[in-house]
């Protein structure tokens, strides 16, 4: 079993083997985890946000939810999750995106996609391979007319959710550093990691 | 199949003349295309018959790692249904295309394409030098999808025949195209019909019109777009 602790607004990475879980604890409550999956073996099949949805025909991912990949297979399932509803939709956070969110003033803060980028680097993956990801813990509901909101979050210290891998699954992680918007309840926190063969 | 040269095009839309038009096809159904256009054309996509499903994806011409980017073209302007004003945004925080006129209304930039559109992109996307890594998610246009308050989905389909898209490009871009069935379309064998493809050279969104100052996102995502054209050119 691998315990660790990802520091607030720090990137983090693993291969989590077919059959392993990986469980993901909202150590303080309220922070969102911006999360990409990759086939361990050929990075070119990755997560897929829009065939994720189409395939459960629900926006939200909760507890049974399926993450595919873009040639539609599973990479992992979410086999517990005591939050009820996350998020893969609103995207990570960019120094880019959050000029355009807040404001130039914003663009030297760290942001989701340095970390992905840094990390990624690790394993070999580039710009290109960055793909609408999953945000664990992040709130975004979608009113009738379409409207989109970060509200606050419907998680809690201690609250966690667990993904089991339906293959060798590489993970990339960014503990959000976003410090603009609720998602992280304006404070980023750390969270645990737990990998259990 | 397409019209050469484009200026033979019958019917040039109204204060179109003929000279500027650089792209007429039409996509048959189940086909795809692509093409590089120059900042400030307008392409226009018409959904002949009522059974089209448009699948799009856009790439900055000059560096195609700069891409659609999905997930900030639905957060930024809040917004997850494409209509007339939404901004199609790269990673860069730039519009790549503006919509200036729709009269269907029923888009998704949610479920992708799917099987079907992610083949004809991979062999239309190969034509570019670009890889099946280069293929992010897409969005469609023509037939509408709806998320409910469990965000559940609901399909809306077509707004019937001779409904149309107008996009502006506001960099040069590379245009892929495919016509195929929605990822979510519940009929069991739809039949997907064909989609008319125009475009004419014009100018780009500049500070005077009104959608530059629509909202300070977009006046920020079409500053960062001008800034990096003037930088480059």
């Amino acid at each position: 079993m691998i315990e660790q602790t990802v520091p607030a607004c720090a990137p983090w990475s693993a291969v989590v083997p077919a059959g392993a879980t990986l469980r993901i604890i909202d150590l303080e409550g309220n922070q969102a985890v911006d999360f990409l999956l990759y086939n361990a073996h050929d990075t070119a099949e990755r997560y897929s946000a829009p065939d994720t949805i189409a395939a459960q025909g629900n926006v939200f991912l909760t507890a049974g939810s399926v993450l595919r990949s873009n040639l539609g297979n599973p990479l992992m399932t979410i086999v517990s999750d005591e939050v009820g509803r996350h998020d893969t939709i609103g995207g990570a956070c960019s120094k880019e995106s959050n000029t355009l969110r807040y404001g130039h003033h914003t663009k030297h803060q760290h942001a989701c996609v340095e970390n992905f980028l840094a990390e990624g680097a690790k394993w070999g993956l580039g710009k290109r391979d960055l793909v609408s990801n999953i945000n664990w813990y992040m709130n975004v509901p979608i009113e009738e007319d379409g409207t989109l909101g970060i509200v606050d979050g419907i998680s809690a210290p201690g609250l966690s959710l667990t993904l089991r891998a339906e293959i060798d699954t590489l993970v990339l992680v960014s503990n959000c550093p976003q410090i603009n918007n609720p998602c992280n309840g304006f404070n980023p926190t750390p969270v645990r990691m737990v990998l259990t063969p | 199949m397409p019209t050469l040269p484009a200026s033979s095009w019958p019917e040039p839309p109204q204060g179109v003349s003929p000279a500027e038009l650089t792209w007429a096809e039409v996509v048959a159904p189940g086909g795809a295309t692509s093409k590089v256009l120059s900042r400030g054309t307008s392409l226009r996509l018409r959904d002949l018959h009522g059974q089209a499903c448009a699948h799009l994806l856009l790439y900055n011409a000059d560096q195609p790692w700069e891409r659609l980017n999905v997930a900030d073209t639905v957060k930024i302007p809040w917004q997850a249904y494409l209509g007339v004003g939404h901004p199609l945004l790269s990673d860069q925080g730039r519009v790549l295309a503006s919509i200036v006129a729709d009269d269907s209304g029923r888009h998704d930039a949610l479920c992708g394409g799917g099987a079907p559109a992610r083949a004809r992109f991979v062999n239309v996307a190969a034509k570019h030098g670009l890889e099946p890594r280069d293929l992010p998610p897409s969005v469609s246009l023509f037939q509408g999808v709806r998320v409910q308050h469990d965000g559940s989905l609901a399909w809306l389909g077509s707004a019937g025949a001779g409904c149309a898209v107008t996009l502006r490009c506001e960099l040069p871009l590379v245009v892929l195209l495919a016509d195929v069935q929605h990822p979510v379309d519940p009929r069991p064998e739809p039949e997907v019909t064909a989609l008319e493809v125009l475009a004419w050279r014009g100018r780009a969104t500049q500070p005077e019109d009104a959608l530059w100052t629509a909202t300070p996102e977009l006046q920020r995502a079409f500053e960062n777009t001008t800034d990096y054209w003037e930088a480059r050119t």
